[in-house]
């Protein structure tokens, strides 16, 4: 690697890096302090400091929620909180279970299932939206947590992911678990399992983040608001026709809506970056 | 403590069979080395006999038990593998119990087994340790003592010595050799490295191209390999071949540039006046400028190994090329001629259409 000292380039390099993130920061910090004002100030002006009620502002929202919407920021948030747990475990395990199939089993149709399951990368959610909208109607889902997890559960990319990761896994290992007598769902639980940890933080974090920000999937199949994920939330407090929207409601519920994410990435850093760089041999 | 049978035993990938028929008793309590270069089949039949590749013919049978259709963990037998195989998120501790635990064996019973093999390998004090915060040759002491607290019928052993260096191989052979004359447990060795095979093993299994070329204690091996494959693996440098002619009356032989050696003692009337090629061992000349039946030698490349000298060079009008070795420092010019007189009792002579030994 070259190491260059010049004065004026590490300067201008700076100068770049900080302007590029200040530019990145902006809309968040505005969105902040626009959650710290009473509306008469945030529609009248724009507010480039914080105000005082940025606790009775987040008080209403995480508590009575915003007019319209009928479901406070706090229901919600554990909507969403709920669903994006349960799509992050959900994709999680059943990758596992498949690239383990897939890795250490020889079956019928071995690389059509492969196949299949690689095909799938390249339909996205909203392409086999209405199939799957059809599907969990008939299937009473609408309106409910599993409705909200189950459609999204399956993952190509965590699949081949894992695929990837078992196939660097030594032969040896796995004969070395037959001579110590172990079945397969052993070898799966006591060796597979531990030995996959690092790639399992990491995907947690990216998935985790995906099943956050879900939009358009709930946006159709929730029509009771006690099924509103937050998301769908700011959405409709936007809807409000001829009235006029509770700016700092929303704008708090948007921060509050960023927090999650933020959360896992900055407590599950050090193992996501482990995950993407080393494997344990 | 078992005796295995290897009754006729032959292994096909699809269509090809890469194993063609391999018998060989081996008793209780012994060490056999199956040696051969790689992609002759040693592993393949290794592997048939932990159970981790089916068997396509034959039968294997383990202390009086055909075992062919039993799993590797019902087949009592522990292998070590060459790349150690220890699971890298447990201890050493755990990873020598794992097997026991597994056969549901009382928490104090393993934890006696664990300590007392790791007494016997000197790993008492790297039982909390992970594999990785191991060197090589611990990594290859643990997967023993996984292998020596199950106190199994048959061990195994897949080249376990190859990822080691030179130093710490010469350490290992030596430790295995011990263990396996404490322990007195049937072992199975295989390997490409003839010098482990010289030392560990009772017996050898020369393996070439999926047929047992030869079975027998490594000195019969090196002393009259059954054939022109064995002669040139075993040995180091390898053994020189060249075509002879068998004189009138089998009494002597031709070599290439008119060198006559005579037969001490055993004639070979049959084939007088026939091509066979003769072997001769690299460490069974010696320099003798005034003896009545030198060969003349021509150097070409010398290596100096400070103990010894490998002089590269070749014979006769023909070119015939030879490798010699002479104890102690020699400096020859090259293109220089020596005179090298062969010793008669170490001759090897093949027949040149089936490359089996005549004499």
């Amino acid at each position: 690697m070259m190491v260059e000292h010049r004065p004026v380039l590490t300067f201008v390099t700076h100068a770049t890096l900080i302007l590029g993130a200040l530019v990145l920061a902006f809309p968040i910090y505005v969105t902040f302090v626009a959650s710290t004002h009473t509306l008469e100030v945030v529609t009248k002006s724009f507010p480039l400091l914080p105000g005082s009620h940025l606790v009775e502002n987040y008080l209403r929202a995480l508590t009575v929620g915003p007019r319209d919407v009928g479901a406070t920021v706090g229901t919600m948030m554990l909507n969403s909180l709920i669903m994006a747990l349960g799509i992050t475990f959900g994709k999680i395990s059943i990758s596992l279970l498949a690239a383990f199939a897939i890795v250490y089993f020889r079956f019928r149709l071995r690389i059509v299932f492969f196949w299949m399951i690689f095909i799938t990368l390249m339909l996205p959610v909203e392409v086999r939206i209405l199939p799957t909208y059809k599907v969990a109607a008939d299937l009473k889902l609408l309106n409910s947590y599993p409705g909200l997890i189950f459609p999204l559960i399956a993952s190509a990319t965590a699949t081949f992911l894992f695929r990837q990761f078992f196939m660097t896994v030594p032969d040896e290992l796995c004969e070395a678990h037959r001579i110590d007598g172990g079945g397969p769902m052993r070898f799966f639980f006591d060796i597979l399992l531990p030995m996959s940890r690092t790639s399992i933080a990491a995907l947690f974090v990216i998935l985790f983040i995906y099943g956050w920000n879900q939009y358009l999937w709930p946006l159709l199949i929730t029509s009771d608001q006690q099924y509103y994920t937050l998301l769908i939330g700011i959405k409709r407090m936007l809807d409000v026709g001829e009235g006029q929207a509770e700016w700092q409601i929303i704008m708090a519920s948007t921060i509050l809506a960023m927090l999650p994410p933020v959360l896992v990435v900055i407590f599950m850093q050090k193992q996501f970056v482990r995950g993407m760089t080393e494997t344990e041999k | 403590m078992a005796d295995v049978s290897i009754r006729n035993v032959t292994k096909q990938f699809g269509k090809s069979e890469v194993i063609h028929g391999i018998s060989c008793d081996i008793r209780d309590g012994e060490f056999i080395v199956i040696l051969g270069p790689s992609g002759c089949g040693k592993s393949t039949l290794l592997r048939m006999i932990a159970g981790l590749e089916q068997i396509s013919s034959g039968e294997v049978v383990i202390d009086g038990r055909v075992v062919n259709r039993l799993e590797p963990a019902e087949r009592d037998i522990a292998m070590v593998f060459q790349n150690y195989a220890l699971y890298p998120h447990m201890t050493v501790y755990r990873n020598m119990a794992y097997g026991l635990k597994m056969r549901r064996m009382p928490k104090d019973e393993i934890d006696q087994r664990v300590r007392n093999a790791a007494r016997i390998l000197e790993l008492s004090a790297l039982l909390d340790r992970k594999p990785r915060q191991l060197s090589g040759g611990q990594r290859q002491r643990v997967a023993m003592g996984r292998c020596i607290v199950r106190e199994p019928k048959v061990f195994l052993f897949d080249e376990p010595l190859s990822n080691l260096d030179a130093k710490l191989r010469v350490q290992m052979r030596l430790e295995i050799r011990k263990l396996h004359e404490d322990l007195k447990i049937t072992s199975v060795y295989v390997t490409h490295d003839q010098v482990e095979a010289m030392t560990l093993g009772d017996r050898l299994v020369v393996m070439d191209n999926g047929y047992a070329a030869q079975t027998g204690s490594p000195l019969e091996v090196y002393e009259r390999p059954a054939n022109m494959f064995v002669a040139g693996f075993i040995g180091s440098p390898a053994m020189n071949f060249m075509e002879v002619t068998v004189q009138e009356g089998g009494q002597a032989l031709k070599l290439p540039g008119d060198i006559q050696i005579p037969l001490n003692g055993s004639a070979l009337p049959g084939w007088a006046g026939k091509k066979a090629i003769l072997g001769i061992r690299p460490e069974h000349m010696e320099l003798d400028s005034k003896g009545p039946r030198t060969i003349l030698f021509t150097v070409g490349q010398v290596e100096l190994l400070g103990a010894d000298t490998l002089v590269h060079g070749h014979i006769g009008a023909g070119q015939v090329p030879m490798t010699v070795r002479l104890p102690d420092v020699h400096r020859f010019e090259k293109h220089a001629t020596i005179r090298l007189s062969i010793s008669q009792e170490k001759l090897h002579l093949f027949d040149p259409e089936t490359k089996k030994r005549i004499v």
